[in-house]
Formats: C-alpha cells, structure tokens, sequence
C-alpha cells in the first residue's frame, strides 16, 4: 500500500482529468460517504452539527477508537487480536479497584505493568511459538475474562470517594477545552500513525503483515515484530481502561464484552484488510468515528439504538464490497 | 467388521481430543459420586446439544475455509420467532424460525459468493445486524411460551432417553454421513484445502459455500428452537457468545482454521469435552470462572500440541 503511494507520487501531476477524479472518487470512497452521511443526518436534525454534539460522539468513540489503533498495528502486522474486550474489562476492574486500595499512581502503574503481561502472553504464543492468532485471542478472550471474575469474586468494583480523586482527569477532565479523552484518542493516533509510516520498525510490520517470508529472508526479525504489535495493542487497551474507570468511577466485571468485535467493526469499515500488510490508523480512526455518528445521528432522528447494527451490517458489507470491487478494477487495468 | 471399519476410516483418524474426554471422564467419575450415573450423563448431553447442533454445522463451515461469528444472533432470532409467534400457530412458529435461520443463511452464504468478501467481516456485519433485528423484532421485551405443548417439548423422554439429546445424535450421525459419504462433502474438503485446484477439477464454489452457510444457519435456528422449549422462554440477548464456544469446540475438534481438515467425530470430542468439564467441575463445587480459564489454557495447548505433532509447513495460518 505504501509503496504505490509513493510510486504514484512519482506521477507528473497532469491536469484534472475526468478518470483522475473518478479514481479519486473511489479510492477516498469511505471518507466520501463519511462526508455524505454528516451531511444527510444534519439535514434531518439540527443539533448534529453542533459543537458539543460532535464533542460527544467523539468522546465517546474516544473508548473504542484508542483500543482501534492497536489494533489496527496487529492487524497490519498479519495477525488478529480478539482479546481486547476481556483484556480491557480486566484493566478498568484493576485499576478501580486497586485506586482505593494502594492509591491513583500505583494502580495505573500496576495496571499499565500487568495488561502489557497479558500482551507479552498474546506476543510470545503467536510471535515466538507462531500459534494461529484467531485461536489464541480466542482463547486469552476466555481465560482473561475468568481471571476477571475470579480476581472480584463476580462483585462489581467502585471508587468510594469520587470527588476527592485526581484520578477524574483522564475520564472526566479537560485541557484547553478539549477532553481528555479525545486529546489521548487523538495523541495515541498520531504518534502511532507517525511511527508506522515514517519509522524503520513501522516498515518492518507492514512487511511482516504483507509477505511473511519475504520478510524473513530479509532479514526481519519476524518474531520480534509480531511480540511487540501485541505490546501495542495491551498498552492501547491500558489506555482505553484508564478513560473508562475514570469515566465510571466504575467497573462491572464484564464491562469490555463484545468491544474486540466492534473494533474489528470499525477497522473494518475504515477499509483496512483484515489479510495484513496493508492498512493506516487514519482510515481506522475515520472508520470508529463513522461508527459513532451512525449511532448518534440515528437516535437524534429518532431511530432506537438497535437499528444502528443493522445500518452497520449494510454498511461494512458495501464498503468491503466497494474496496474489493475497486481493487480489482485497479489490478486489471495495470496488467492489461 | 470391515464396514465398520470403513464407517471409521479416512480423514476420521482418532481425533487427540477423544484421550482428553476419556481421561476426564474417568477424572470426575473418582471425583464426584454423582457424576457417573445415567442422569447425569444424559444431562451432559442435553446441556451440550444447543452448542453441539451449531458446531456440526460449523464443522463444515470451518473445512470449507471459512468462519460463520453469526450463529449466536441467530439462534437468538428463531427463539424469540419460535417463543413469539406461538400465540398464531406452533406449526407456524417453529417453521418460521427454522425458515429464519436458512434464510440468513442463504444471505451470508450468498454474499460470501457473489462478492468475494471474507466470510469473517461478512459474518461479523450479520452478527452485529441480526442482533438488531432481534431487537427489532421483540422491541426489546423478553417472551414467554404460554402454549405447555413447547415447553414441555424441551424436558420429554423417550423411554428414558431425554429427547433434545436424541436430536443431537441423530444429527451428528447425518452430518457425519454427509459429510464422508456425498460428494457435497468431498467437495467441502476439497475447496478447503485447495480452492484454485477444486475449480480446474470443476467444483462449484461458492455453491458449497453457500449450502454450507445454509446449514449452520438451519442448526443454529434448530439450536434457538430447543433451548427456548428449554427455557420456556426467549430473551433478546440470547446466544450472545455462542459462536466463540462453538468455534472453541470445534477447534479442540482438531478443525483447521485454514480449512481442508476436520472431522465431526472430532467435533463430537471437543463438544463433549466442554460439557463434561462444566459438568463436572460444578459437581466438584468449583466457581464457574475457572472453567473459563481452563478452557483458555487447554485451547492453547492443543495449538501447541497440534504444532508439535505436525511437522512446520511452509503454508502460513491466514483468516
């Protein structure tokens, strides 16, 4: 993906023809119906593009879109990773319970210490002893989520006293009238996506993801790279913990269940292939927020919550249709 | 003898899951008086039949090379169609229910066809699409079974053998003729193993894929229709988490995710090894999240096993 960027770049620049546009057209097609669909909802409802109604659909995708951009250097890399839901149940019932018991700093150290262990577990079965990384998320998906209800004896986890805590920034504060979820949401992406487009190791993974043994026999070290996308992926889900236990104040013990599918659903959408080598943290985190404003616009017009899956379901099957369809056209036009 | 032989032949070797039932079924049989009796075991078989009747299906799924994550919004769908529909006509109700799961189905399968899109990402919209026609559907209300003929349906023997647990069997028996006698089920294999190679033998694709979409669609509505006679009752969030136990199941099976291998006398195994752990560490009062736990650990260590055993190949795991 990133090499035919850059050997597109190298293109003259010719005028605006009409196939130029449609290629065009085509290509940004997931950002187009993003821009399309701001546009219908804000037609059927006014408070949409308000200020604060977009402040809140971000920072509620803010959640999901923080553990998107791990995952999303998993997949890049080749693998899957289906463990983030148990793995941030874990870390927000840790973390809120831990904060009353050893204090606000400890616990996000203990926290942040002990979700990177579960992603070195992911990293050493699927870099190291190269198990199939469905299965094995699959797996840690279940036993992480054991370790939860064991660890709280099924009880559900609070913070006592919720007013007297600095803890409440990183779910509830602001900074230069932003909230910090979003600026965190938004710094994670960025250094993320500068490391993978502008770093030697962010080439490795898209070489890793593309062609394994290609990158093998240059001399990548294949295992290495694997192990630390899962570390990424942990401290993503850490963060996405530390927003939501200050958020909440809170933790049910199953609060991350379901989550690691609507990330998927969200990558998904932002058009990143699931085979790996290919793929950026700008199309998924477009992707997470398309996710949220289906949700949002949907309910301000009226709509009850459900029928957003179903308007999800369509669309991640035309968007992936439209891409492959898209691909194709390209792939033949270069060989004929 | 030799035709018994033939019955067991081929890509139905001794499954390593089948040493792992036998050595915790003799475990709990020591551990706890109650387990090795004949109620508990058809008990066993009864708990396990919902998951079991959509791992068979899935079984085929999984050969075929690809995956189905929407199994458990649509068992969730025919209960609530079997459950709600009743007060109209029972005949009706189920047929609807049954009629759902072909028809959703159909759809995955066709779209998996005629795209060319992963059956992970398609299956994974519908899970997400069929919970909300569920929602749809029942407006979020849970529904109850006033007709006594459903819900008595679910606890009925014949003879003393629990109905659900004879449905189960009966159809783990078809599917496993199905699946080593036709030629559906050769070509399952085949386009599993090597797609490009199965269209130059002339092997219709995606119309495998689609039947096989069809028939985890028709078992996992099959599944919702029994255990809402269960229950007596259907919720709208019923069967969430069901397609990761069918997948566990099928995979401890010794079901390649890569498709081309697998057997149902496998999946049998891995769907009997669930149920008797469940069973019997709840006999042995132990707390239900360390079955989640064991479970976790014993999936990665039949990968490791399995690793072990085969030789590496150079064919990379791919979704």
């Amino acid at each position: 993906m990133a090499f035919a960027e850059q050997s597109k770049s190298n293109l003259p620049a010719g005028k605006l023809s009409k196939a130029s546009v449609m290629s065009f057209l085509s290509a940004q097609g997931i950002l187009i119906f993003f821009l399309v669909g701001m546009f219908v909802f804000s037609f059927f409802s006014e408070q949409f593009l308000s200020q604060s109604n977009i402040m809140t659909v971000v920072r509620q995708a803010s959640i999901i879109g923080i553990i998107a951009v791990g995952v999303t250097v998993v997949i890049i890399g080749g693998n899957l990773d289906l463990s983030v839901g148990s793995m941030l149940s874990f870390s927000t019932v840790l973390v809120v319970d831990l904060h009353d018991k050893v204090g606000p700093t400890t616990a996000i150290l203990m926290m942040f210490a002990l979700t990177l262990m579960l992603g070195a577990v992911n990293g050493i079965l699927i870099g190291f002893l190269r198990l199939n990384s469905l299965i094995v998320t699959l797996a840690m998906l279940s036993a992480i989520q054991g370790f939860v209800l064991i660890y709280s004896g099924g009880q559900n986890v609070d913070i006592a006293n919720q007013d007297g805590t600095w803890f409440a920034f990183f779910g509830r504060g602001y900074l230069g009238g932003i909230a910090v979820p979003i600026l965190l949401f938004g710094l994670l992406a960025i250094l993320v996506q500068v490391v993978m487009s502008y770093t030697g190791y962010g080439r490795r993974i898209f070489a890793v993801g593309g062609n394994p043994m290609a990158a093998v026999y240059s001399g990548i070290r294949k295992n290495w790279c694997v192990f630390s996308t899962y570390l990424i992926s942990a401290f993503c889900v850490a963060c996405a913990a530390l927003v939501l236990g200050s958020r909440v104040m809170g933790s049910q013990n199953n609060v991350g269940q379901g989550y690691e599918l609507l990330v998927l659903a969200g990558i998904i959408l932002g058009g990143t292939s699931l085979l790996g080598g290919a793929g950026s943290i700008w199309k998924t985190v477009i992707g997470v927020l398309i996710l949220g404003f289906i949700q949002n616009g949907l309910l301000l017009m009226g709509y009850p919550y459900y029928i957003q899956w179903i308007v999800t379901w369509v669309i991640i099957i035309l968007a992936v249709w439209l891409d492959l369809a898209n691909k194709r056209k390209r792939l033949l036009t270069t060989h004929s | 003898m030799t035709s018994l032989k033939g019955f067991f032949r081929g890509r139905t070797a001794i499954q390593p899951i089948w040493v792992f039932v036998l050595v915790i079924f003799i475990f709990f049989s020591f551990m706890s008086e109650y387990f090795l009796s004949f109620g508990n075991i058809s008990n066993i078989l009864v708990q396990t039949s919902t998951i079991g009747l959509i791992a068979l299906g899935m079984t085929l799924v999984m050969i075929n090379g690809n995956i189905d994550l929407s199994v458990g919004a649509t068992l969730g769908l025919a209960a609530s169609l079997a459950v709600g529909l009743q007060e109209t006509s029972m005949t009706l109700a189920i047929l609807a229910a049954l009629g759902s799961g072909v028809l959703l189905g159909a759809i995955n399968g066709l779209i998996v066809w005629k795209t060319g899109v992963n059956a992970f990402i398609v299956t994974l919209g519908a899970m997400l699409g069929i919970r909300g026609l569920i929602f749809l559907y029942t407006g979020e209300q849970s529904f109850y079974a006033l007709n006594f003929a459903f819900s008595d349906f679910g606890t009925s023997t014949i003879g003393p053998f629990p109905v659900l647990a004879i449905i189960f069997l009966i159809c783990t028996l078809i599917m496993h003729l199905v699946l080593t006698r036709t030629g559906h089920g050769r070509n399952t294999y085949a386009v599993g193993g090597n797609p490009e190679a199965s269209i130059d033998a002339g092997i219709r694709l995606g119309r495998h894929m689609m039947i096989n979409f069809i028939i985890v669609g028709f078992f996992a509505a099959l599944a919702g229709v029994m255990l809402a006679s269960q229950m007596g009752a259907a919720t709208p969030n019923l069967g969430r988490d069901y397609e990761l136990w069918v997948i566990t199941a099928v995979v401890l099976g010794g079901t390649k995710l890569t498709g081309g291998y697998g057997s149902i006398v496998g999946t049998l195994g891995g769907v009997l090894a669930i149920g008797i752990l469940r069973n019997g560490m709840n006999l042995m009062q132990v707390p239900a999240f360390y079955v989640l736990v064991i479970l976790g650990a014993i999936l990665i260590s039949v990968l490791v096993i399995d690793k072990k055993l085969n030789a590496p190949s150079a064919k990379e795991v791919r979704i």
